[in-house]
This record gives C-alpha cells, structure tokens and sequence, in this order.
C-alpha cells in the first residue's frame, strides 16, 4: 500500500473533523463508554508502569510468605509461591492486553488491505477473493489453533500471528461492503479523472471513509481476541510459566480456589472488567460512528 | 432453493478437503512426535509401527491412504491407548458430548430469546436494562471463569450440586450445561433483541395491530419470525463454539467427552487421535453451518437470492 497520506492529513479537512467531532461529543454523552475508556485508560497505564508501581518481582518465590490474603503490604494477596498477587495481575495484564492489541492490529492490516482491494476492483477479483475468504471462514480456528500450539510448541509469536489470522475475515467483509458502496459516490469519480492511481484512491479516498465500521469492529475484536488468549492459556496451550496472563492466572487460581478463592477471584475479575470496558467502548462507538445501525 | 442448497454444499466439500490436507500435513510435520520417537524400541517394534502407520510408503502415499481410510470411517489406531481405534474413542465420547451440547444449547434458546425480547418489548427502561446488563455479564464471563466460580459457590460453599462427573450423581449435570450455555444464552439474547427491535417498527407490525389483533399474537406471530432470523444464523457459529468450550467445561468438571479427550490427545501428543478428532470435529462443524445456513434460508428468502446473484456474478 501506497504510504501517501496518513489518516491526520485527512481530519485537516474540514468536514472530517465536523464528523468526528460530532461522534466525539455523541461518544462523551454516553457514560458507560466513558467508564470504558477511563477503565481501559487506568488499567493500561497501571500495567505499563507495573515495574515502577510495584516493589515485588512476578517470579521470585518467597515459599516461607505461603498463600496470604489481602493485607496493606499485599493489597490483593500473595499466591501459593508466596508471589504478590497485584503484581503478577499487572504483569499478566500486560500479556493479555499485549496479545488483544497485537493480533487485533495483525487482523485489522490484513482485513482492511484486503476487504479494500477486493470491494475496489470488484468484478473476477472481488468474487475470487471473498470466496477465498468463505471458505476460510469454514475452518472450525479454534481447533486449527489448538493444533498449531501443539504442533509448534507454545510460541508467543505463533499465537499472536495465528488469533490474528483468524480474525481478519469479519474485517475484510465489513471493509469490502463499506468500500463496495463509497466507489460509486462523485468524489471517488473525481479522483479518478484528476489521474489519481488506484493504491491512492483506496489509501487517501476509500479507507478513511470506511473507517468507522473499521474503529467500531476493531473495538469489539480486542475482547475476543483476549478470550481466545485466555481460553488458550486456560488449557495450558497459550502463555507458559512463570510467565502469566490473566488466563493462565485464573488457570492456576482454579486448582486452588477451594483454600484460596482470591487467587481466582482477583485475576477473573481483571479481566471480566477489562472485557466490559472494552465492549461498552464498542458499544459506544457504534451509536457514536455509526447512527444508522445503532441499537435503537 | 434447491439451487442455493446445491451451491452451499458444494461449497463444503473443498473445505472439509482443506481442513484433512492441512491438518494432516501439520501433525507430520510436529517435532517429536510419536514417528520420531526418542524411546528406544526395538526394531521389531518400530518396524511393526512403521507397518502400520504405512510409513514406509511416501508421504503423499500416507495420505491418500489416509483419505481413502477415512471415507470407510477407519481413522486408524490411537496412539497412547494401543489395541483402540481413534473412531472408538470418538464414538465413546461423542454421545456425552451431544447430551452436555444440547443441554446447553436449550439453555442458551430458551433463556436468550426470552430476556431478548422481554428487554425488547419496552426498550431503554428498565425491563430493557436489566436482563441486557445480565447478558452483558453473560459475554464478558468466559466459561473458564463462570465454571469454577458456580462450583466454588453451589458446589463447595452450598454444597447443593455435585462439583464434578456426569451422570454418576443426581444433579452433576445441571453446573456443566448452565456454564457451557451461559455465554450463548448472551449472545442470543443480545441478538434476538436487536432484531425485535428492527421488526416491531416495521409496516407489517403497525398492520397487524391495527388489525385488531391482541399483543401477544402480533407479536408471537409476525414479530418472532422475523425477529429471529439472526438467531438461526448465528446457530452455526455458536454449535462450532459449543464444541470448543467443551474442550473447557469437560476438563473443569471431569466429564469423559470428546472434549476431554481432544485436549488430552493435545497434551499427550497423541497424534493419531488429534489427527482423527480435529478431521471429525472440522467436519461436523462444517455440515452445522450447512445446515444453519439451509434454515435461515429457508426462513429468508432475501438470503437465498442474495446468493444466487453472488455466485452468477462470479461466473
């Protein structure tokens, strides 16, 4: 893809910032999304800045410390290694968030490349690649990923790369629809007969215009993305130890939890709040980008 | 419609094909798997393993072996269990599988459609807040989460339902289903919500009521069939989903399904077995969609020329 232009250059004009700041200001109306993104916002930077805010190391076990509940030294508790439970949530944080961000990206180059190309140059293309896509669509992933973790070993890379790979289809759909309807508008016309190529014509022209749908659905991937991570972890194919992730954290509080209910309640609840957050946003965003299609 | 149920077959087969090729490629290309396998054997052993793997045959031998194997419905010996078929696994589980499946998929209907359109009959109060703010819960709990806290609070604190097993002891059925339908009931909730909505302020629903006709008809009537359509779409997906939260609910609560079996084949390495169960679970999953596909046409006749046109364009 052509890097002619970048999504900033096109805000300059005026009536795309008319139109974002209307949704900007729809989005500020409504308070669940808010709380959304004044969650996700602290939940972020509490994990990125975790070295800094926590005195424990996530590893070093401390076996004489044993399983504590919450106290002032260890507001949520220590695990069963003696290892501070907030800092090993805020460093599982990292991973998963790391994972829901990563592949979200990965899924979102992919189906927005793709789903423009196909709904642009339309005709045999189109046709090849969306059938491409359906069949894709298909494959039962959620096996195939299993088997990818058992035949490559637990990579991290791999997992990143495989959620990822699953999860473009939904976008090159959504894009290719989007694009599909904004080709025949005057402007696009226009930008043809003034010479503009077919790369910056998708780049400058049809992309930006899409990419409502694309914000909203990239919204809504990030927690699906985190599940999959966690469902993986969970069943002891995703994240290995001593590393943690929310799913491996709650994996491991379950074999506790009749001695240590903390131990499972603390990580599971990091990450339902972190999923709510998320979909509020994408709920949100939605009403916000996208009036026609909003709930009511 | 018969011309969409042709078109949508065909469509399946070259996937079910892609779904044996890769897997099959994948499990011969795992590192240390069984064919390489460290232990010393004797020769005799290895070579009585080689015979019966067929591999001493090119790879691409194996696997047109291995198609032709699997269309009789031979998918060969497991691996960890010597003396049992892959399929006897499979058909030992399966039964359970289906039962804890169609337990959850009841749930899931009955308890989605109608919080979905209860919250849809009077939205943006507070019978619409509340049961959407439970199917919020609902998305937003995996059931890796939802299982073991229902077993720490009915199973371990209360003490009121068994906290593992499946049909051993009264009741050890009821924690498995609610946590494999809980996430879908969500989804279905959320959906048939939605689409209620865009049917109650249709024409056709201010016709029927003007009509005369009491509430309750109208919207058995005209507003289900209509509303509901995305529920029957989304049933495909949510069978393939059924089956990997299985994988889940199996192993939390000790259930000796095919879930349980899949992710121990994973852990053990037994390649045969995961070799056959992904081949077995892929194709299911691709005749559900099929299937789900067929009826929400068969509802939706828009769907169906949708369709047609789609695959005349492309020649």
């Amino acid at each position: 893809m052509q890097q002619s232009a970048t999504p900033d250059s096109v805000n300059a004009v005026p009536r795309g910032v008319s139109l974002w700041q209307d949704a900007w200001s729809r989005l500020c109306k409504n308070r669940l999304a808010m709380f959304g993104l004044l969650f996700l916002a602290l939940i972020m930077l509490l994990c990125l800045l975790a070295p800094w805010l926590t005195p424990y190391s996530y590893e070093e076990q401390n076996l004489r410390l044993g399983a504590q509940t919450p106290s002032f030294s260890h507001l949520l508790g220590t695990d069963t290694f003696g290892r501070d439970m907030l800092t090993r949530i805020l460093y599982g944080g990292r991973l998963s968030l790391a994972v829901g961000f990563i592949a979200t990206a990965v899924a979102l180059v992919i189906g927005v490349a793709w789903g423009a190309v196909a709904g642009y140059l339309g005709g045999r293309v189109d046709a090849l690649m969306m059938r491409l896509v359906d069949i894709l669509y298909a494959l039962p992933f959620m096996i195939f990923i299993v088997l990818l973790m058992v035949v490559f070993g637990r990579n991290l890379l791999l997992l990143f790369l495989a959620i990822g790979a699953v999860e473009w289809l939904t976008m090159a759909r959504i894009v290719r629809g989007q694009i599909q309807s904004l080709r025949q508008q005057e402007y696009v016309e226009a930008a043809h007969s003034l010479g503009l190529g077919t790369a910056a014509i998708i780049w400058r022209h049809l992309i930006p215009n899409a990419l409502g749908p694309v914000i909203v659905y990239t919204t809504l991937t990030i927690p699906n993305v985190m599940l999959l991570e966690a469902f993986l972890s969970f069943l002891g194919l995703g994240v290995q130890p001593p590393a943690s992730s929310w799913g491996l954290l709650i994996s491991s509080g379950v074999e506790t939890m009749e001695e240590y209910p903390w131990l499972l309640i603390f990580p599971g609840m990091a990450l339902t709040l972190t999923l709510f957050a998320l979909n509020f946003l994408g709920d949100g965003l939605r009403d916000a980008l996208d009036p026609r299609t909003s709930k009511d | 419609m018969w011309r969409f149920i042709a078109l949508r077959t065909l469509q399946a087969i070259p996937v079910i094909l892609a779904v044996i090729t890769i897997t099959f490629f994948l499990v011969r290309m795992a590192p240390g798997g069984p064919f390489s396998s460290e232990k010393a054997v004797s020769e005799q052993v290895q070579a009585a393993l080689e015979a019966r793997y067929r591999l001493d045959q090119p790879l691409l031998q194996q696997y047109l072996s291995y198609l032709g194997d699997i269309a009789q419905g031979d998918f060969g010996p497991t691996f960890r269990y010597p003396g049992r078929n892959v399929e006897e696994m499979i058909f030992q589980g399966l039964p359970i599988t289906a039962e804890l499946g169609l337990y959850a998929l009841l749930i899931a209907t009955v308890f989605g459609v109608l919080t979905g359109v209860i919250a849809s009959l009077r939205p943006n109060t507070v019978q619409d807040y509340v049961p959407m703010s439970f199917a919020m819960i609902g998305i937003c709990m995996p059931s890796f989460l939802l299982g073991p806290l229902l077993v720490l609070v009915f199973g371990i604190w209360l003490q009121w339902l068994p906290v593992s097993g499946w049909g051993s002891l009264p009741g050890d059925k009821i924690l498995p289903s609610i946590t494999l339908g809980a996430m879908y009931a969500a989804y279905i909730a959320r959906l048939s919500r939605s689409g209620m909505l865009e049917v109650l302020s249709q024409d056709y629903m201010r016709t029927a009521r003007a009509k005369g006709l009491p509430a309750h008809i109208v919207i058995l009537k005209h507003g289900l069939r209509g509303g509901l359509l995305p529920v029957v779409s989304f049933l495909g997906p949510a069978f393939a989903g059924l089956l990997s939260g299985s994988f889940v609910v199996e192993t939390i609560f000790q259930i000796p399904g095919l879930g349980r079996f899949y992710v121990q084949a994973a852990f053990n390495r037994d390649y045969t077995m995961i070799l056959g169960t992904t081949v077995f679970l892929s194709v299911l999953i691709v005749l559900f969609n099929l299937l789900s596909d067929i009826v929400a046409a068969w509802l939706n006749p828009r769907l169906r020329h949708q369709y047609n046109a789609n695959g005349n364009n492309s020649k």
